[in-house]
């Protein structure tokens, strides 16, 4: 019996350590390249994982937009938005902001596309990229000595700042395309694209269809460019470049190109996007500014150390000697729930830092309520180990439905909230199990190791 | 450790005059001042940014007056920062507002959210599914929690009662936030709907706990008197109710005061709310047992 609580007070210890390095790895890290230094051997850091930040906190913008798709049919809704995305996405990546968030979301007919771009400097920018529509262009060859001619000058400009470029004659021909010319064709005129095999070979291709007006400039250009190539530009990068066999009329298209089916089909939707309107509207906006954000994080931090150490104080002023193994037990848990918020990882906002310091309340409410029973059956006469068992026994229905009652709500808020409140519901729902965890498991067996024979003398102590 | 014996049940009469100018206070407070519904419910904007040095509300209601955004609610918050509220308005009219502002003083916007109608209803209509699920649930656990405590009164009289105090612990917080939408301009908002929420959560708790220790005592005890079996339970429960409540109490105090400006309101209505929970649970819902207890047997004889 003894051995068996021995047994978990190490698994305790053990634990603790590993949540609390977690959470907090600097000092042991510190420690370790101290002794590295000194005795000049090498043992590994310890992880460092970093909490993951929400918007509020870090600063940032979340944009909801909604896209208008009463000009496509209906099967190319999903392809559409795809497409969509896929571009949006990509514009988003020049912003240089850690992993942005771009999805399409799909509500009672709406189709919506959520943009979150964490730690952005200038949101208002950002909203006036993403919201150009996709561009689609075809481009001819230029002239072999209009190429030459931009190639020589690039030479030159090479390495130079934009002031001392500035010096150099006909210097802006140096920043063309060297190979393309922009036509009038653009995805405007581009009724569809879809994705087809050719029937020889089963490579796949890509067949477009111009609307009659397209059709013309598309023969028009073909006529002139045989033997050319005639480039396929998105949002001004090539994204294929085919060369024209024969002049082609009726506005219809091929691109062959040595592809696999997934880029043919990605290329497909990029195009069907490009030149398909989609136009999108933002209809939400919510952008914290980097200094609030910093200055949310430092006052929640610090409401959590203070509701923390208050709690500290009342438990050790109100149970003393039990009390202070509760507060013991009670810094556990607040490395453990740290730790597991670093390895899901849970994204940390205003309301989650909320929903945790509201948990650490709720935890201790278990150790209070196994120490009121110890107290009631120790009153009767009873001895400490077994007033103990009887406390924690008697109190458990409580512990539960009160846990339970709140884990319940808490995950009806997480199912179906969005926000605000999944914020603050998850941090609650891992703080309340944790909570539960900690009192009826560490607590009991701390005060297990406690007994001694003369403890049960100062009764004051309990 | 003193064991308690406070008389609690003596007194009914006196908690529930209480209870009811509480009650009337708050639906007073309700109808005469409203709520006032922010933004995540009816669309619209909310800027909040910090001057150099802050103009009268005023001079930015002049400044913006060409740009025609409707009514704007202009709020001074900490030394220099000013919140503005208006209409939902597109990101043209947003630097348009930073611009001229930035003509009166230096200005730094440190947030900005515009949410159109359309997503305001639909969170409107969310809310109040996520609500009907939860006082759902919550039913069908007073079911369970009540089914085995049956004696001397039926189990869903302990439901009931315990509905009624739960009714009571949100209506008197929500009289309490209409008031202060009327002298602070306090919103009724998402974060709003998670506090109150959550105080369902905690306080059906703290009914469970004093009624479930009430049958433990109809199981244990040799005493046949319900009134005095209450006043045991609750006596017996008294000091984990002030400790639990003091507990959540004072980490929601520290949010409240340092928690900054987001938290505010809803740190203090879950305060209120558990302040009137834990009151509720102690002078309401156990009261009300011996009450309908006293009421039947009356009637019966």
């Amino acid at each position: 019996m003894r051995k068996r609580v021995y047994l978990f007070f190490i698994f305790i210890i053990v634990l603790a350590f590993f949540a609390g390095n977690l959470s907090e790895p600097k000092y042991l890290n510190q420690g370790i390249d101290f002794i590295n230094g000194k005795i000049g051997i090498k043992i590994p850091s310890f992880w460092n994982i970093p909490f993951r930040l929400g918007l509020d906190l870090q600063g940032g913008t979340h944009l909801v937009y909604e896209a208008d798709l009463s000009q496509i049919e209906k099967q190319e809704y999903s392809s559409a938005m795809q497409g969509l995305r896929d571009i949006i996405e990509r514009r988003v990546n020049l912003f240089g902001v850690t992993e942005p968030v771009v999805q399409t979301q799909e509500t009672s007919s709406h189709y919506r596309l959520v943009v979150e771009l964490a730690g952005i400097k200038d949101p208002a920018q950002a909203i006036q990229m993403i919201g150009q529509t996709p561009f689609l262009e075809f481009r001819e060859q230029k002239t072999e000595e209009e190429t030459e001619q931009i190639l020589v000058q690039r030479k030159e400009l090479e390495g130079k700042t934009f002031e001392e470029m500035q010096e150099i004659e006909n210097w802006q021909i140096g920043l063309q395309d060297p190979y393309f010319n922009s036509t009038s064709l653009t995805g405007q005129y581009l009724k569809k694209a879809e994705l087809g095999f050719n029937e020889n070979t089963g490579s796949p291709l890509i067949s477009l269809q111009f609307n009659d007006e397209g059709a013309k400039i598309f023969e028009d250009l073909t006529s002139k460019n045989v033997g050319k190539i005639l480039a396929i530009y998105i949002d001004g990068v090539p994204i294929s470049t085919p060369v024209v066999q024969e002049k082609i009329s009726g506005g219809k298209a091929q691109i062959t190109g040595s592809f696999t089916i997934d880029e043919a089909k990605e290329l497909v939707r990029n195009l069907n996007a490009g030149a398909l309107p989609v136009p999108i509207k933002l209809i939400s906006q919510q952008s914290v500014g980097p200094i609030l954000g910093k200055i949310s994080l430092e006052q929640s931090l610090k409401a959590g150390i203070l509701g923390f150490l208050a709690i500290l104080l009342f438990m050790i002023i109100f149970y003393r000697i039990p009390g202070f193994f509760a507060s013991l037990v009670l810094s556990i848990f607040v490395f453990i729930v740290l730790a597991i918020f670093k390895l899901i990882p849970v994204t940390l906002t205003l309301a989650g830092i909320a929903g945790f310091i509201l948990s650490m309340g709720m935890a201790v409410d278990a150790n209070i309520l196994i120490f009121s029973r110890m107290r009631e059956e120790l009153k009767e006469g009873k001895g400490f180990l077994i007033s103990l068992q009887e406390g924690t026994r008697r109190a458990w229905p409580s512990i539960r439905d009160g846990n339970f009652t709140t884990i319940l709500v808490a995950l009806i808020l997480f199912i179906f909230g969005s926000g605000f409140i999944k914020g603050f519901s998850l941090t609650l729902i891992v703080g309340n199990l944790v909570g539960m965890f900690s009192a009826i498991f560490i607590t009991n067996n701390f005060l297990k190791c406690l007994i001694f024979p003369k403890i049960e003398k100062i009764k004051w102590l309990l | 450790m003193v064991i308690m014996n406070i008389p609690f049940i003596k007194y009914s009469k006196i908690y529930y005059i209480f209870s009811g100018l509480l009650v009337i206070a708050s639906i007073a407070s309700i109808l005469i001042f409203g709520l006032k519904f922010g933004i995540d419910f009816l669309g619209g904007s909310i800027l909040e940014a910090e001057f150099k040095n802050r103009p009268e509300n005023r001079l930015i209601q002049e400044k913006l007056i060409d740009l025609n955004l409707g009514e704007i609610i202009i709020q001074p918050t900490g030394n220099n920062g000013v919140i503005l509220r208006m209409s939902e308005i597109n990101e043209d009219t947003h630097q348009k507002i930073l611009l001229k502002m930035n003509e009166i003083s230096e200005v730094q916007e440190k947030r900005f959210e515009s949410i159109g109608p359309n997503i305001g209803k639909e969170l409107r209509q969310k809310t109040i599914f996520l609500i009907i699920i939860s006082l759902i649930m919550l039913l069908i656990y007073i079911a369970i929690a009540f089914r085995k405590v049956s004696r001397p009164i039926f189990s869903w009289q302990y439901g009931i009662i315990s509905i009624i105090a739960l009714f009571f612990d949100i209506l008197i917080p929500i009289g309490f936030l209409a008031l202060l939408g009327k002298l602070y301009n306090a919103q009724f908002n998402i974060p709003i709907i998670t506090a109150f929420l959550t105080i369902l959560g905690y306080t059906i708790n703290d009914k469970v706990i004093i009624f479930d220790r009430v049958r433990e005592n109809i199981i244990r005890s040799q005493e046949f008197d319900f009134e005095t079996l209450v006043e045991q339970s609750l006596n017996q429960t008294l000091t984990r109710s002030l400790s639990t409540g003091s507990c959540t109490l004072l980490v929601l105090i520290a949010v409240f005061f340092f928690g900054g400006e987001t938290l505010k309101y809803f740190s203090l209505i879950l305060i209120l709310g558990i302040i009137i929970g834990t009151y509720s649970s102690i002078f309401l819902a156990s009261p009300l047992l011996v009450t309908w207890y006293h009421f039947r047997l009356r009637r019966n004889s």
